[in-house]
């Protein structure tokens, strides 16, 4: 896939809500490739982060910019939640939602559909109501919805947060797939082992700001700052 | 007490007989207030859900004076109706008046801020899920509110059978607009209070305990229609 | 779904359509509670082919629709707000078609004694001394103007009256019903008396004085004045009214063997 709408770039990004700063200021830099995991304890601004990048939350100052105009930057992105947010309509409507949306025509919705449903274990279940699906069902699914409109970046917050080990792994496995094919992922977790599986780069937050950056593993095996190595070790930061 | 005995009495020997008079008045009852029910549906749905999902300066004043308007007491708008639609009002020259039309027009007027501020309440809770997922899909207003209704149509039926209870038992507003007039503009509830200023309780009761069994029969019909009781359904 | 939205809304713009000879005419409510509009409506149609159309409402809105010239006629009976009617240029003429009377109905028991009143004055000066519960019409109607007429003519001022005079605002029948239920005095026209359904324990008490006769006068809607108003159906209706037809169907006019109201009208 080619990618139009990055680099993106993140200038003096702050974020304040009733006099508390939960992020910034930050400079980033999203390249065009690479599954960049960002990680931090509760708190750090992980989500506000991934948010503020996707458009969902308002800036205080500071702008995000892509390699294309706003408009036509947030019709190639997508997001997952931590809790999934599922229509109150069936897995295959769920599906269908975001092809509709954009004006695909009925005939060649099916298609995408059934590969998606297929590749998440739920073609059998395209009928049932998505809100009676299990955890991991609803998240598979969230995740299916989100990538069914071929997305040139996807942002997942913790998505596995609150998943067993069994559907956590369908879920990576779907992930690096969507990474090979050409997607940007840019996910945030407080899952170390799961961040060395997956990630190529990694940012640190703490305390609203990024302490540390860089390409792993070098990342991992080097931490240049005290909260980062504290991070690691497992220590509990404040 | 005995005369509620008289009332189902006269009730039955009505429905049983078939009588002209109340098929006429029943089914002029149902035509003016289902009219009324679109027309007002047509209007509330997409205002209320509008209003759940849109934010600007004055949205808690807006939604207060809704509220407030749920409130609106039928004989008033029916005098403000009146005075619009008689030839010495603006609206004169239709000669709509003492017909059905107005009947119906006054009614719109009384159901809408019922509906509109049910939806609302609903289409809040509704937005509130779905708020993150449809601004991260770059939705436009037009398909949010569309999507929110959809999804919320059971609630939404809650608001509509409830403007439907306000408008098949109104009697102030559509007295003073349509008149009474007897095979013209009279029907249920008007008659009813027709024959109760006649002294005629049996009668009225009578006619009384059909309009609620319409009722009644009205909000089963809809429930099975829509299967709101099956199993597993949300 | 749509479909019945349609056939809805196509019923909709049908009922609103002008019809060709409806008449509309705004009468009092002790007219229609008699009965008698009942049965001269159908007899006029055939006649006439005009299908009348009633508002029933009291005079005092009667006269308003008339005034607003929502309705081609109207049908009262209280003299001297019908001759202000005229006057003003709202109404053409007056015409008097037929009366019927006013009657005094009480508690069975009369506790003011008013059976025995030579005058229908002295009935309601019995009934003020006694200060035995009444009820008035209280709606600016005919039958409330004319109570309150007899009331002055004994030298009385209901406006001064105590609890004992329960103004109720309501139409004849509702009015019976309230002095049911307390077992008042009230004045009111034969004819809504006789058809009366919940007499519980009130009965007929006093009766006779000419003062009491109740004119009913029809006004058709000065042209003039609204240029819409169906003039040319309201004087033929004029013409039935004051009919052999219509003076034999008025006269034959009985509730439990009693007539109740005496055509009168004159060329």
């Amino acid at each position: 896939m080619v990618t139009q709408v990055l680099p993106a770039e993140m200038r003096g990004a702050l974020v304040r809500r009733r006099r508390k700063t939960l992020l910034g200021p930050v400079d980033l830099t999203l390249a065009g490739t690479g599954f960049t995991m960002v990680l931090g304890p509760n708190g750090a601004g992980k989500t506000t982060l991934l948010k503020a990048l996707h458009g969902l939350e308002r800036l205080s100052s500071g702008e995000v910019s892509w390699a294309v105009p706003d408009t036509q930057a947030r019709l190639r992105q997508a997001y997952v939640f931590q809790s999934p947010i599922m229509l109150r309509r069936t897995v295959r409507a769920n599906l269908e939602y975001p092809l509709q949306l954009v004006g695909v025509p009925k005939t060649e919705r099916s298609g995408p559909i059934e590969n998606w449903a297929t590749k998440i274990g739920l073609k059998d279940a395209l009928d049932r109501p998505a809100p009676r699906l299990s955890g991991g069902e609803k998240q598979k699914l969230a995740l299916a919805r989100a990538l069914i409109r071929d997305p040139e970046i996807l942002f997942l917050d913790e998505p596995c947060a609150n998943l067993d080990g069994r559907s956590t792994r369908e879920i990576e496995v779907l992930l690096q797939s969507a990474y090979r094919a050409g997607t940007r992922i840019v996910m945030a977790t407080h899952d170390l082992g799961q961040a060395r599986r997956l990630a190529t780069d990694v940012l640190f937050l703490f305390d609203g700001k990024i302490h540390e950056c860089g390409a792993a593993p070098e990342c991992f095996d080097a931490p240049t700052t005290q909260e980062f190595k504290t991070f690691l070790e497992g220590g509990i930061l404040e | 007490m005995s005369d509620i005995w008289t009332g189902l009495v006269a009730a039955f020997w009505l429905i049983v007989t078939g009588d002209a008079d109340l098929v006429e008045i029943t089914l002029r009852s149902l035509q003016v207030s289902l009219t009324a029910l679109v027309i007002a549906s047509a209007i509330a749905l997409p205002f209320g859900t509008w209003l759940a999902i849109r934010r600007f300066r004055y949205r808690r004043t807006a939604i207060a004076v809704l509220n407030a308007f749920m409130g609106l007491p039928p004989v008033v708008v029916g005098l403000i109706v009146y005075m619009l639609l008689s030839r010495s009002g603006p609206f004169g020259v239709f000669g709509l008046l003492f017909t059905p039309t107005a009947m119906i027009i006054a009614q719109v007027i009384i159901v809408t801020p019922l509906i509109a501020s049910i939806t609302h309440q609903a289409m809040r809770e509704l937005w509130a899920e779905y708020h993150d997922l449809l601004i991260s899909l770059n939705t436009t207003p037009r398909q949010r509110i569309w999507t929110l209704i959809i999804d919320g149509r059971r609630a939404l039926l809650t608001a509509t059978l409830a403007g439907f209870g306000r408008a098949i038992g109104e009697v102030g507003a559509i007295m003073i607009v349509g008149g009474n007039i007897d095979h013209a503009t009279r029907v249920l509830t008007t008659a009813i209070a027709l024959e109760t200023s006649k002294g005629d309780f049996a009668l009225a009761l009578g006619l009384g305990f059909i309009l609620i069994a319409l009722a009644l029969g009205v909000n089963i019909l809809i429930h099975t229609l829509s299967r709101t009781e099956r199993e597993g359904r949300w | 779904m749509i479909r019945l939205i349609g056939a809805l809304a196509a019923s909709l713009f049908l009922t609103a359509a002008v019809q060709a000879d409806t008449f509309k005419m705004a009468v009092t409510t002790s007219f229609n509670n008699s009965g008698l509009s009942d049965v001269l409506i159908p007899v006029i149609q055939e006649d006439t082919g005009i299908e009348v159309q009633l508002l029933i409402v009291g005079t005092g809105q009667a006269l308003r629709l008339g005034e607003a010239g929502d309705v081609d006629a109207i049908l009262v009976h209280s003299k001297t707000a019908e001759e202000a009617f005229v006057a003003d240029g709202y109404g053409t003429h007056r015409r008097e078609i037929m009366y019927n009377d006013f009657v005094f109905i009480g508690p069975a028991a009369d506790p003011a004694g008013i059976a025995d009143a030579s005058s229908a004055a002295g009935a309601l000066s019995q009934i003020s001394s006694a200060k035995t519960p009444f009820v008035s019409r209280g709606d600016d109607s005919g039958t409330h103007k004319k109570e309150v007429s007899l009331w002055r003519s004994a030298s009385l001022d209901p406006e001064g009256f105590a609890d004992w005079y329960n103004a109720v605002g309501a139409g004849m029948g509702a009015s019976l019903n309230t002095a049911a239920g307390l077992g008042a005095y009230i004045m009111s026209d034969r004819a809504s008396w006789l058809n009366f359904e919940n007499k519980a324990d009130l009965a007929l008490l006093y009766s006779g004085d000419p003062i009491l006769f109740n004119q009913y006068t029809y006004i058709p809607l000065n042209p003039e004045r609204h240029s819409h108003v169906k003039h040319g159906l309201a004087q033929k209706l004029e013409m039935w009214l004051i009919s052999q037809t219509a003076q034999e169907l008025i006269d034959g006019y009985q509730i439990n063997g009693e007539t109740l109201f005496t055509f009168n009208a004159t060329e």
